[in-house]
C-alpha cells in the first residue's frame, strides 16, 4: 500500500480530454497547451493597437474578479483583458467585504456561482485556494465555472509564468539554448516558481536560480535549477534575467540585515549585467523597489523589457480567457 | 460472564504464542489458555475458526469529543484501551476533571480511558499542574499534548517534580520556534507547492534537548510521534547509551508521505507533517526493530469545515480508530512481518509505555481485553460509513483488511 498515493497525480487543471479547464499552475501544463496560449496571444496583441480594441469572443460572458488579497496592478490586467473580449466584468473586493464577516471561502464562492458566473479569476493569500474553489466546483456540478489563479500565497501566478515566456519567446525565440537567471525572493516568489516549472516545460537549457540561502527553498536542484549565491558568477553568460520584487517586509528581518547589504551583492546594476551576454534581456513583474533589487540605470536602460512585459501581459490574459471560454 | 472463544489462531506476542488455541475468560481476567479450567461453563461461546484472537489493542493517542460516539467506535474497531491526551476541553489540569471522565467512561462499559494529565496548568507551559493529584485521579502520564513549554527552564523544573514521584512524561518533540508557521514538510512538495515547511531540523533539535534534560532530571521521558529517519536514529542513539527514553509513532505516518498532499489535499495535513518516502520507510524500519515501541492511531475528529478550507489553513490530523488495526496490519503485510511482531506495537509494547503489566497479553491472570479479527477479507476504507463525528480521512478508497468479529473489553464481551 505504500506506493498507492491517494492523490491522484492527475492536472486538476486539465480536463477529461486534456483541454485547458482552468489555469492554477503551470506545472503539468503540457507543451501544446503552452503554445497555444503564447500563440493565440500573439494574434490578440493587434487587437490592443486597434482603435475599437475589442473582440467578441467573451461577448455575454460573466468575469468575476476575486481578489481576497489586495492588486489594484494584476486586477486592472485582468480587467482590461475581459473587456476586450467584450465580457461583462465585475470586480469584488473580496478582502474588505464577506471574509471580514467570517464568511468562509467556499461559502462566497457557492454565492457567485449562484449570479451565473462564468469565470473566476482568483488571487489569494494563501497557497492552494485557486485548486481548492476548482475541486469545489467539480463537487457540485459546476465545472462549466473556469478558474484562472491570479497567484495564491507562495505557490504560482501562472499568467504573470506565462507572459515571462511569452516575452523571452519574442526576444530570444529558441528556448533551447537559453540560459536563464532568476534573481532574489525566490522563496516567497509565486512568479519564480510559475516561470522554473514552464521554462522547463518549453525546454530551457539552464535555469539558475541567485539568492542567499534564506531566499531559496530547499530542493530546487530536483525542479531542475542550478543554485547560485554570488551573483557574479551566476550571471555568467546569460541571455535573460529575471530580477524578482524584494517585499519591504523581508528587508530588515531575520532573513536579510538591510536593503542596503542585499543591493550591493544581489542588486542589478550596470557592471554586474555587464556579465552576462551583451544581448541579454532584463525583466521584472513589478512593482520595482529601484536601488533595492534594481539599479534605475538597469531599470530604464536598453536591456530592460519590463513595459513591454506589461503589454504582453494583457494579451496573455485574452488568450487565457479566451482558450478557457472556448473549452 | 464466563466466556470461550475457541478455534481461533492465539496471538500473545508478549507470551510468544502464535497457534491456535482456545481462551477462557472468567470474572473478567484471563482463566485459562488451551484447556478449559475444571468445572468451566461458558454462558457464551465465540467461535473464531479462520480468525485471529489477540490482546485488545491500545491505542496511546486518541481524542475523544464526544466520549460515547468515540469509545464505541474504538470498542467496534479492537481498541480496549484509549490513551486521552490533556488538550481537551477544559484542559485535563484537575483532579476532578480527570475523575469525572474515568468515571463517565467505566459508565459506558465500552473502551477503557487511560488519561494523561496535562503537566502545567491549562497547558500554559508555566505553573506546574497537581501532578500528584492528578495521578492519584488516575492519570498515567504527563503531557503537553501539541502545546510547547517555551521556556525550557519550567520544563527541567516539570521534568525534575514528575521524577521525584517517577511518573513518565510524553512529550511532542517538536521545537515551537522552527516549526513556527509551517505546514508543511520542508521538503521537495513544500518548494513546489510554496508552502511554508516544517525543517526535520525541528524535530532533532527537541529530541535532543528533551533528551538531555530527561538524562539530567532523570525523568522517565516517552516521545510522541516521531516523524524523521534522523530522529529514530537519534532515538536508536540514546537507547544504545541506556537513555530511559521511549517513543512511538502514528499509523498515517507509516503509510503516507509529503508526495500525498498531491494538489493541496488538506487531509493530508499532519502535525507533524507527513514527510519524505526515505522518512516513512526508516518510520517503518524503527518499528519492526523496536526503537519506536509502539504505534497508535492520533485520532483526531473533527468537521467537515476543518478541511474545507486551503491547505495551509486547515486543521491538522485525522481520523484514526477505525483504521489502527488495519494500519497495522498492512504495514507487516508490506514489509513481511510476523503478526505477532506487528501486534506486540500495539498490544504489550504499548502496555509497557504505560506501564500496565496486566495488560496487552492473555497469560492467565490479565485482564480480559480481547480482540478477535478476520485478517483477511478486504475492504475499501469509505469514511461515510464512519459511525462518528467527522469523516476526515486520507486513505478514502485503499483496501484494508482486518474486519472485527468481537470483543472483549474487561471480561465482557460488546
Amino acid at each position: 500500500m505504500a506506493e498507492m498515493l491517494t492523490q491522484s497525480r492527475l492536472n486538476p487543471q486539465l480536463d477529461a480530454e486534456g483541454k485547458l479547464q482552468h489555469l492554477l499552475s503551470t506545472e503539468g501544463l503540457p507543451l501544446p497547451v503552452i503554445t497555444q496560449i503564447l500563440d493565440t496571444a500573439e494574434s490578440f496583441l493587434e487587437v490592443s493597437d486597434r482603435d475599437v480594441k475589442k473582440v467578441p469572443l467573451l461577448r455575454g460572458k460573466s468575469v468575476f474578479n476575486l481578489f481576497f488579497e489586495n492588486s489594484t496592478r494584476t486586477r486592472t490586467t485582468f480587467e482590461i483583458a475581459a473587456k476586450r473580449l467584450s465580457a461583462d466584468v465585475i470586480n469584488l473586493d473580496v478582502s474588505r467585504s464577506s471574509t471580514a464577516k467570517g464568511e468562509t471561502l467556499l461559502d462566497t464562492i457557492d454565492n457567485l456561482c449562484s449570479m451565473h458566473a462564468d469565470m473566476f479569476v482568483v488571487r489569494h493569500a494563501t497557497s492552494g485556494a485557486p485548486f481548492l474553489i476548482a475541486e469545489h466546483l467539480k463537487r457540485i456540478g459546476r465545472d462549466d465555472i473556469h478558474v484562472v489563479n491570479a497567484g495564491d500565497g507562495r505557490h504560482a501566478h501562472p499568467t504573470q509564468g506565462l507572459l515571462d515566456m511569452y516575452t523571452i519567446r519574442h526576444y530570444k525565440k529558441d528556448f533551447a539554448n537559453l540560459r536563464v537567471a532568476i534573481v532574489g525572493d525566490i522563496l516567497h516568489s509565486r512568479v519564480a516558481r510559475s516561470d522554473l516549472h514552464a521554462l522547463r516545460t518549453l525546454g530551457c537549457g539552464e535555469i539558475r536560480a541567485i539568492a542567499p540561502k534564506t531566499l531559496l527553498p530547499g530542493y530546487l536542484e530536483q525542479l531542475g535549477v542550478k543554485v547560485f549565491h554570488d551573483m557574479n558568477e551566476g550571471l555568467r553568460d546569460c541571455d535573460v534575467v529575471i530580477m524578482l520584487r524584494l517585499q519591504n517586509e523581508r528587508m530588515n528581518g531575520a532573513l536579510l540585515p538591510s536593503a542596503g547589504e542585499y543591493f550591493k551583492r544581489y542588486g542589478l546594476t550596470p557592471e554586474k549585467l555587464a556579465l552576462a551576454k551583451p544581448d541579454a534581456i532584463v525583466m521584472h513583474p513589478g512593482p520595482m523597489n529601484r536601488g533595492v533589487e534594481i539599479d534605475s540605470s538597469v531599470a530604464d536602460g536598453p536591456q530592460a523589457v519590463i513595459l513591454n512585459q506589461v503589454t504582453f501581459g494583457i494579451a496573455v490574459r485574452m488568450a487565457v480567457m479566451g482558450i478557457l471560454a472556448g473549452n | 460472564m464466563n466466556i470461550s472463544i475457541k478455534n481461533g489462531r492465539l496471538i500473545d506476542p508478549k507470551n510468544g504464542i502464535d497457534t491456535r488455541q482456545d481462551l477462557f475468560i472468567a470474572d473478567g481476567r484471563i482463566a485459562a489458555v488451551g484447556q478449559a479450567p475444571a468445572g468451566f461453563v461458558p454462558e457464551r461461546e465465540i467461535d473464531a475458526a479462520g480468525y485471529v484472537v489477540c490482546p485488545g489493542l491500545i491505542d496511546l493517542s486518541a481524542r475523544l469529543p464526544s466520549l460515547e460516539a468515540e469509545l464505541a467506535c474504538a470498542a467496534a474497531n479492537g481498541i480496549t484501551t484509549v490513551v486521552c491526551p490533556p488538550d481537551t476541553r477544559p484542559v485535563l489540569d484537575e483532579p476532578s476533571l480527570v475523575e469525572r471522565l474515568i468515571q463517565r467512561a467505566e459508565a459506558l462499559g465500552l473502551a477503557r480511558v487511560l488519561p494523561l494529565g496535562a503537566l502545567t496548568k491549562g497547558l500554559q507551559g508555566q505553573t506546574l499542574a497537581s501532578m500528584a493529584g492528578l495521578a492519584s485521579a488516575g492519570c498515567v502520564a504527563f503531557s503537553q499534548a501539541s502545546q510547547p513549554v517555551t521556556d525550557l527552564q519550567s520544563l527541567y523544573r516539570a521534568m525534575q517534580y514528575a521524577a521525584t514521584y517517577d511518573f513518565a512524561v510524553w512529550l511532542r518533540p517538536q521545537d515551537y520556534q522552527l516549526a513556527k508557521d509551517g505546514v508543511a514538510h520542508d521538503g521537495e512538495m513544500a518548494a513546489r507547492l510554496g508552502l511554508a515547511g516544517i525543517p526535520v531540523a525541528a524535530e532533532t533539535v527537541a529530541i535532543a534537548t528533551l533528551i538531555e534534560l530527561a538524562k539530567s532530571t532523570g525523568v522517565r521521558l516517552h516521545l510522541m510521534r516521531l516523524s524523521s529517519a534522523a530522529g529514530v536514529a537519534m532515538v536508536r542513539e540514546a537507547k544504545a547509551r541506556g537513555v530511559a527514553v521511549s517513543c512511538d509513532v502514528a499509523a498515517h505516518h507509516l503509510h503516507l508521505a509529503e508526495e500525498d498532499i498531491g494538489y493541496f489535499n488538506a487531509q493530508a495535513r499532519f502535525d507533524p507533517p507527513l514527510r519524505s518516502v526515505a522518512d516513512r520507510a526508516a518510520l517503518r524500519f524503527g518499528l519492526a526493530e523496536g526503537v519506536i515501541q509502539a504505534v497508535c492511531s492520533d485520532h483526531t475528529p473533527m468537521e467537515a469545515d476543518g478541511k474545507q478550507v486551503p491547505f495551509g489553513e486547515a486543521e491538522v490530523g485525522a481520523r484514526g480508530l477505525e483504521l489502527l488495526l488495519p494500519l497495522v496490519l498492512a504495514w507487516a503485510r508490506e514489509d513481511g512481518l510476523s503478526l505477532g511482531t506487528a501486534l506486540a506495537r500495539v498490544t504489550s509494547d504499548a502496555a509497557a509505555v504505560i506501564g500496565r503489566s496486566d495488560l496487552g497479553h492473555l497469560a492467565v491472570g490479565a485482564v480480559a481485553d480481547v480482540c478477535v479479527f478476520d485478517a483477511e477479507t478486504e475492504w475499501t476504507i469509505t469514511p461515510d460509513a464512519f459511525t462518528s463525528v467527522g469523516r476526515n480521512s486520507p486513505l478514502a478508497g485503499r483496501t484494508m483488511s482486518g474486519r472485527i468479529q468481537a470483543v472483549v473489553a474487561g471480561g465482557r464481551l460488546l
